[in-house]
């Protein structure tokens, strides 16, 4: 994406960077620059995002009508763990991880990210990891058909024999995490310009280091549970085999160790493009700079106790069961103070409500919504109701679908003039973010009621009382599908043609990335900026 | 998979006839249910439910105020603040102050949940895939729990009964106004028994033992259903619970034992051929055809087939200990400890003599308990 430019901007005058980007395919395969990382990773994060888009078409069709009309339960049960798998790994992770590329080196001044070699690693793996994943599907047995939560024994001792394909799969993702978060964490700790200091770093150069390291420490939990699945698959170990002496809940125990602080890997980035939008489209600084750090600080920090609320139908002691339930209401408090300063930002600003700002007030609305949910979720005794409901479904989407996924579209809106050069059409990205926001919504708000009603998660046929509401949530999800054509074709638009951006592209914008011209150099800040 | 779909578009063409004609009234909110561990839990969510309502009319309200009044287009002209010590304790002091006050009915409420003590019926409750086993403790009264709905309203060929895919064969059976304590626990992978009338939902757990328990204030049926991803059937394995007056739970436990009685006196009979398929249809009907299909072809690879199955045109012993002991490591259950020996003998005659399967054989119940004692 990013053009070959002629360099001598005031920013760029070393001489031996007098050269482009390599020509054709060896360009993208041996790449060190961020730019090309950067972009790689969010077109191989919109690609897996189709993919596991058409696999939840797949299942909303299916729940189009009760009774069993297009698919049988076997691959129904595939659908629900590939779609889960693919949108959390393939999707929203490396979507923000190409976001850090392109951003974190220009927005703390640094000319690339700190270890550029290991970034082109980090990228390809990925490819090969989810051909790997995606290549069960073609295989006797199936895909994995355990839920992307993968829980044993359904995983191990009653699992299709391309389980193995599975974890190995799941293995290389974590290995591509880890490499990615080191080299974040070792550019935005070793790299930043002079004057840099950390207090002064932009929020989402701040997210993305607090994500770092939640990511260096919890993948290798992850990549711990799956080898002990593997044990006991092929070695004969019995981690979670009762009848060996092992304990089918210890994996539930590991996975959402990993699996708590990975829902916040998946929101935190997001907080921190919001934040930089919110306030150029109010043309006021962001409200409560430090406690935005300090809150997201304990988030993180938070995530790590609060696993078992996932866990409050396995039979902890009633001691446990409280102590998680708390701590897990606590993580409101910081999370609430996060939605209180973005509102303070807008009050009494300048709106003016550009696409990427739209996203964002509907980033804050919906998440908060997510929110709510969430909060009535942690208290155990009403979670015994909701637990493994349609309820629980329409929470995590409310959070991951206006919160990940409307942060990744407001920062691509926001950001993408500075990384093509030109204007996006703002007609149609505001076209692509009513249709989404009513398509969203349409999805998965009738899910809460389906889940207060009674329906069970992963069925692929249900009762005839949720009929109605799955008819509703199915003609949303082909709604909020097929808009994202629409998303493909503005940002194919924008690269191709539209109006010149300036180097500020907003009026209210401000930050080091904005002083560099646009379309950004293939290589900027060879020579570091000065910050005051 | 993908060539099944592939297979099956002709159908997909014809619009599904009978689905979604009859409909049932559809609910907007958690059911209050019928106990009083429900109502408490109900109250909880309504209050929590109306905290977060509160909240968000006032954080939006001010947001929207800002959109409306503070849009550039307006004129409005942006202010500098941008911190605020006193605000930001404020904002973080309030929200503890709520969760603390949310926190307390939610203990209490809990703790009653979890006190077990003092039951005045045990029943141990087992998941398998996808059925659930009844056990009445110290009674004597043990039977499997499978779903009833047809086949041909799952797939649309016949029109769905209004208890679709909530119905079972049989019920759990409790006495109203009595504390109830259930056992819960799985044979296979995690299952989870929920009733939401009930407000209890309890993992079953290999290796585990859960408890739980209830009293139920008013007589009728009460539906729910499996919440733990348990595989293939885990959308086709409800619970159903009729709730009756101690008496009448008197007698249906007479019932129960006496056909316990029965059924083994009819051990020592002989069958002829034609006695035993029918009984071994019925059978393989409830436990079998989910994997195996109707028509023994099964889902290969995962589920193999029967028809013209070395097993099942092989020797005697060997079909009788696959069924009986289960194949380790497989869906393949034991089924010896599921089903009595006078049908564990008519389903494998069966499955040795349908589906042109005709090995003539007429599997006797002796045999098993021969098999059993080896």
């Amino acid at each position: 994406m990013s053009t070959v430019v002629d360099i001598n901007t005031e920013n760029n005058h070393d001489d031996h960077e007098h050269h482009g980007p390599a020509k054709g395919i060896a360009r993208w395969l041996f790449t060190t620059n961020h730019k090309d990382i950067g972009s790689m990773y969010l077109w191989f994060s919109f690609i897996m995002f189709m993919i596991g888009g058409c696999m939840a078409l797949t299942i909303r069709a299916e729940l189009f009508q009760p009774g069993l009309q297009l698919i049988e339960p076997e691959f129904f049960n595939q659908m629900t763990t590939l779609h889960g798998l693919i949108m959390v790994f393939g999707a929203v992770m490396p979507a923000f991880v190409g976001l850090a590329n392109w951003m974190i080196p220009m927005m703390v001044g640094a000319p690339d990210m700190a270890l550029p070699r290991m970034n082109n690693w980090s990228f390809w793996i990925l490819p090969f990891a989810f051909t790997l994943l995606l290549s069960t599907l073609f295989m006797e047995g199936g895909g994995p058909n355990f839920g992307w939560t993968f829980y044993a024994p359904l995983s191990t001792t009653y699992a299709p024999d391309t389980v193995t394909f599975f974890i190995f799969g799941v293995h290389m993702m974590g290995i591509s995490s880890i490499m990615g978060a080191i080299n974040v964490i070792a550019t935005i700790l070793n790299m930043r310009a002079p004057g840099m200091t950390l207090m002064k770093m932009p929020l989402f150069v701040w997210t993305w280091l607090i994500t770092a390291f939640l990511l260096i420490a919890v993948m290798p939990v992850l990549a711990g549970v799956v080898t002990m699945m593997l044990t006991d698959i092929h070695f004969g170990t019995s981690f979670f085999n009762a009848a060996g002496g092992g304990d089918p809940v210890l994996f539930q125990h590991i996975f959402w160790f990993f699996g708590h602080p990975e829902v916040y890997i998946m929101i935190l980035p997001a907080f921190g493009a919001v934040s930089q939008v919110i306030p150029t489209f109010s043309r006021k600084p962001l409200f409560g700079y430090h406690s935005m750090v300090y809150a997201v600080a304990s988030i993180a920090i938070l995530s790590f106790i609060v696993w078992a609320h996932h866990m409050f139908t396995v039979g902890i002691p009633l001691v446990g069961e409280l102590f998680f339930m708390y701590a897990t209401m606590l993580i409101a408090v910081p999370t609430g103070v996060k939605v209180f300063n973005w509102v303070a930002t807008m009050f009494r600003g300048s709106l003016t409500f550009e696409t990427p700002m739209l996203f964002s007030i509907a980033f804050v609305v919906l998440f908060s919504i997510g929110g709510f949910s969430g909060l009535m979720l942690a208290i155990a005794p009403s979670d015994f109701q909701y637990h493994d409901t349609y309820f629980v479904v329409a929470h995590f989407h409310y959070v991951l679908v206006p919160g990940a996924i409307f942060g990744i579209f407001a920062a691509v809106y926001y950001w993408l003039p500075k990384w093509v050069g030109n204007m996006y059409n703002e007609k149609l990205g505001k076209m692509h973010f009513w249709l989404s926001f009513v398509g969203m919504n349409l999805t998965f708000f009738p899910m809460h009621f389906l889940g207060l009603a009674g329906m069970p998660r992963r069925i692929p046929d249900y009762a005839l009382q949720f009929a109605d509401f799955n008819q509703i949530a199915s003609v949303g999800a082909f709604m909020f599908g097929t808009t994202q054509l629409l998303f493909l074709y503005i940002v194919i638009n924008c690269i191709r043609k539209g109006e010149k951006a300036t180097a500020q592209v907003w009026e209210g914008a401000e930050g080091l990335e904005w002083t560099i011209p646009s379309p950004a150099p293939y290589h900027t800040f060879t020579t570091p900026p000065e910050v005051k | 998979m993908l060539s099944r779909l592939v297979r099956r578009a002709p159908t997909l063409l014809m619009p599904a006839l009978f689905a979604a004609d009859v409909s049932a009234e559809y609910g907007l909110n958690m059911p209050v249910g019928v106990t009083d561990v429900s109502q408490s839990v109900f109250d909880l969510h309504m209050q929590i439910f109306w905290i977060c309502v509160a909240i968000a009319v006032v954080v939006f309200g001010v947001m929207f105020y800002s959109i409306f009044k503070h849009r550039k287009s307006k004129g409005a002209v942006a202010a500098q603040f941008h911190e605020s010590t006193t605000v930001e304790i404020i904002w973080t002091i309030i929200p503890v102050i709520i969760l603390v006050l949310m926190a307390w009915p939610a203990t209490t409420t809990l703790i009653e949940m979890y006190d077990t003590s003092d039951s005045d019926v045990d029943i141990k409750i087992t998941g398998y895939q996808w059925k659930w086993r009844y056990e009445y403790i110290g009674q004597d009264v043990d039977f499997f729990s499978n779903m009833s709905t047809p086949k041909d309203e799952i797939y649309n060929r016949a029109e769905k009964n209004e208890n679709y895919l909530l119905e079972v064969d049989n019920e759990l059976v409790i006495p109203v106004n009595k504390k109830v304590r259930f056992l819960i626990t799985a044979n296979d992978v995690i299952h989870s028994w929920w009733v939401p009338d009930f407000a209890v939902k309890k993992d079953a757990i290999p290796g585990f033992i859960n408890e739980s328990w209830t009293r139920v204030n008013e007589t009728g049926i009460y539906r729910g259903q499996c919440t733990e991803l348990c595989g293939k059937d885990h959308g086709f394995m409800p619970v159903v619970v009729r709730v009756v007056e101690q008496e009448e739970y008197d007698t249906w436990i007479a019932t129960k034992q006496a056909e316990a009685k029965a059924a083994a006196a009819l051990a020592k009979l002989t069958f002829t051929l034609e006695e035993q398929m029918e009984r071994g249809e019925k059978v393989y009907a409830t436990n079998c055809a989910a994997c195996h299909q109707a028509n023994g072809s099964g889902i290969p690879p995962s589920f193999p087939a029967l028809k013209g199955s070395a097993i099942a045109l092989g020797p005697v012993d060997e079909h009788i200990k696959r069924v009986v002991s289960g194949v380790a490591g497989s869906a393949m259950q034991a089924y010896g400890a599921q089903l009595s020996e006078v049908d564990l003998a008519a389903v494998i005659t069966y499955e040795r003599n349908a589906w042109g399967n005709d090995t003539g054989d007429n599997v006797s119940a002796k045999d098993i308990v021969d098999f059993n004692n080896k």
